[in-house]
């Protein structure tokens, strides 16, 4: 099968600070892809590379098959969105939605149904006579997604388009993303810092630290098998559970002297033969209490310091001998600071890290 | 009795509801402000009053001015020096008052200051948006060349333009003034699209335009403060030059500040102060006529295109 973008090699020098090296990625067509990373990862870099708005140091960009590393922006069958939107001020949202088309010098019948087209799927047309300064923040991403439309491009790229909008917008604008995604079925290139709209619109995605892809898998995979120890910590919010301890053939021993079989779990490939220094990790949610937690492998007494209730659900911040330990539960089972409650888990979902390589075991 | 102020959440204990409620008063009449406005009026009297001196002694006779009393009202106010100022002063040996050097100003002004704006809002373009190799060093170069002394160039820049052939013509006046305008326009053009949001310049070339294309069609109308500023700074600095003008333009062409000055300073009889007044005032006339009508841009712009250094 074809790749939509492929990107061979990159590398990406801003004097002597690397920001991209070696970076290769491939997307397939009509893939919904999330880059994503706290900032100064290189993310917003490697969008505006594909874009064209940068010149790359090394390395090739294809898209659609074409070799596109030396093209300019308005060749390479793109459209961006941006976070600040970049609307022009002094333009209608008509004229703003149809410059790239009078720049390309197209016919004006052709731009005036394009436009209506757009305007429709995003449904501005009431809009289309404004000038940006009259639209709300919402609409006018929808605008600045309407520019990239009407262009019918084979690829749409977005600079954390939601970062400037408040929170009840921002969940509003991405499932209209979504459906806009399933609609078009274009690729799409989304780079984001928030892992909620990272994980909710990607097909796969990328988690990028320091210029470099760490993990490149479906959010599931991303969320459950974390391949190291940086996405394991990055992804889920509370992040993950984290003990520190030595691995030894089927036992892993908590600094505390705490045993906890690990028969059940699946190693990456084999069991690392010998004493390993380890890092278990245990998602909040994959701690049970109460009746749950009697059906677990492994069983530990909690004693309960923090209780935030978040109304569907409750957060739980313990220490289990010693080591502090969140979970999450129902909202419905009672909990109260000093409480004293059993808690137990299944290692086959939790993760194993090597302390010194970081990844995965 | 305490028992239903609890419930009801009322303190028992009953406040005192007489003491300060709304809106804190603000007396007029305060130490601080009598002081504020006292300063404030001394000073704007201490500068009007030349101009009141000005306008009053150019609307009066030669007699009256004789008489003495530089601050009183004219006795009857009449424009007589005013029109002797504008067509029949004396400027050494020709008498055609200022009107000639009117229009030698207009004449170099409207160029010097379309050619240097436009040539400076290109750079200040170039240098946010296009970064070429060896960009900030050329900015550097040229902000370094605002800070040389004028007096420095002055004999090269005479020799150039002789040899140039356009010695004491307008165009040397006008081409001087486009240069030396220069440094100081694109840095602030540099500065005001330096805040302009990149993402903007960005998007417009995805959307294909070119180098051109986004200066004119999104660059230029977001800038209309800046170039308020800029045309602003041009037109007074290029009307009030009396250097440039008095050294490069030649007697045919010196623009009104230097036949104000030959006809304040000719020696011939007795001093016209009135005379004297009535052109000073109407030299004067368009640097001010340009701040009242856009004061506000002014203000605007220059704020605009200092924030960012």
């Amino acid at each position: 099968m074809q790749h939509s973008v492929s990107i061979r090699d990159l590398s990406l020098n801003f004097g002597n600070v690397k920001v991209l090296e070696h970076l290769n990625l491939d997307i397939a067509q009509g893939e919904f892809i999330v880059l994503l990373g706290p900032s100064g990862c290189g993310k917003s870099t490697l969008l505006n590379c594909i874009a064209g708005l940068l010149d790359v140091s090394d390395g090739q960009i294809f898209i659609s098959g074409k070799n596109v590393t030396w093209e300019e922006p308005k060749d390479r069958g793109i459209g961006m969105v941006f976070q600040s939107y970049a609307l022009y001020p002094q333009m209608t949202v008509e004229k703003n939605l149809s410059f790239g088309l009078r720049v390309a010098g197209m016919p004006k019948a052709e731009i005036d149904q394009r436009v209506q087209r757009a305007a429709e799927i995003l449904q501005i047309q009431p809009l289309l006579q404004r000038k940006p300064a009259n639209l709300s923040g919402g609409q006018r991403q929808r605008v600045a997604i309407g520019r990239a439309l009407v262009r019918d491009v084979d690829v749409f790229l977005f600079d954390e388009p939601l970062s400037n909008l408040d929170a009840k917008l921002r969940s509003d604008l991405r499932v209209e993303i979504k459906r806009l995604h399933q609609r078009l079925k274009n690729t799409m290139i989304y780079v984001t810092h928030d892992q909620i709209e990272a994980l909710t619109l990607a097909d796969r995605i990328a988690i990028m630290k320091n210029g470099v892809i760490q993990q490149l898998a479906d959010p599931h995979t991303i969320y459950n098998k974390p391949t190291n120890l940086y996405v394991a910590g990055f992804i889920g919010s509370p992040s993950m559970n984290f003990i520190t301890g030595t691995l030894d053939g089927a036992n892993f021993t908590a600094n505390d002297g705490t045993v906890i079989p690990v028969g059940a779990y699946q190693f990456v490939s084999s069991a690392p033969t010998g004493s390993t220094k380890a890092v278990l990790g245990v998602r909040p949610e994959h701690i049970f209490i109460g009746d749950e937690a009697q059906g677990m492998p492994y069983k530990a007494t909690a004693e309960i310091e923090i209780v935030e209730p978040m109304g569907s659900e409750t957060l739980a911040w313990t220490k289990v001998a010693g080591i502090p330990v969140t979970f999450r539960c129902s909202s419905d089972i009672p909990l109260a600071a000093g409480d004293t409650v059993t808690v137990g888990f299944d290692i086959a979902r939790g993760s194993l890290f090597d302390a010194g390589t970081e990844n995965r075991l | 009795m305490s028992q239903t102020a609890t419930m009801t959440g009322q303190p028992a204990v009953a406040q005192d509801t007489s003491g300060p409620r709304g809106p804190r008063p603000k007396p007029f009449f305060t130490p601080k402000k009598v002081i504020l406005y006292t300063v404030l009026v001394f000073f704007s009297l201490y500068y009007l009053f030349p101009l009141y001196v000005m306008v009053v002694t150019s609307l009066k006779t030669m007699p009256e001015v004789r008489f003495g009393n530089i601050f009183a009202l004219p006795t009857a106010p009449n424009f007589d020096a005013w029109v002797k100022a504008w067509t029949s002063a004396c400027t050494g040996l020709n008498c055609n008052g200022l009107a000639p050097g009117f229009w030698n100003s207009v004449k170099i002004t409207i160029p010097s200051t379309i050619v240097s704006i436009f040539i400076a809002a290109v750079n200040g373009y170039a240098l946010v948006n296009w970064r070429f190799k060896g960009s900030e060093i050329f900015f550097s170069i040229l902000i370094f060349g605002s800070f040389i002394p004028y007096q420095v160039m002055l004999y090269p820049l005479v020799m150039i333009t002789r040899e140039m052939g356009i010695f004491g013509t307008l165009q040397a006046v006008i081409i001087i003034h486009t240069v030396f305008g220069m440094p100081i326009l694109t840095l602030l053009f540099r500065n005001y699209f330096a805040s302009l949001p990149q993402e903007l310049f960005k998007a417009a070339r995805v959307d294909g335009a070119g180098f051109w294309r986004i200066f004119f069609e999104i660059m230029l109308p977001m800038s209309l403060p800046i170039f308020v500023v800029a045309i602003i700074l041009q037109v007074t600095g290029i009307w009030n030059d009396f250097l440039f003008g008095v050294v490069f333009a030649g007697t045919q062409n010196y623009p009104m500040t230097v036949q104000l000055n030959n006809i304040v300073n000719s020696a011939q009889g007795t001093p016209e102060y009135n005379v004297n007044m009535a052109a000073t005032v109407l030299t004067g006339l368009v640097p001010l006529t340009v701040y009242f009508v856009s004061g506000k841009w002014f203000v605007r712009g220059v704020a605009a295109g200092a924030v960012k250094g």
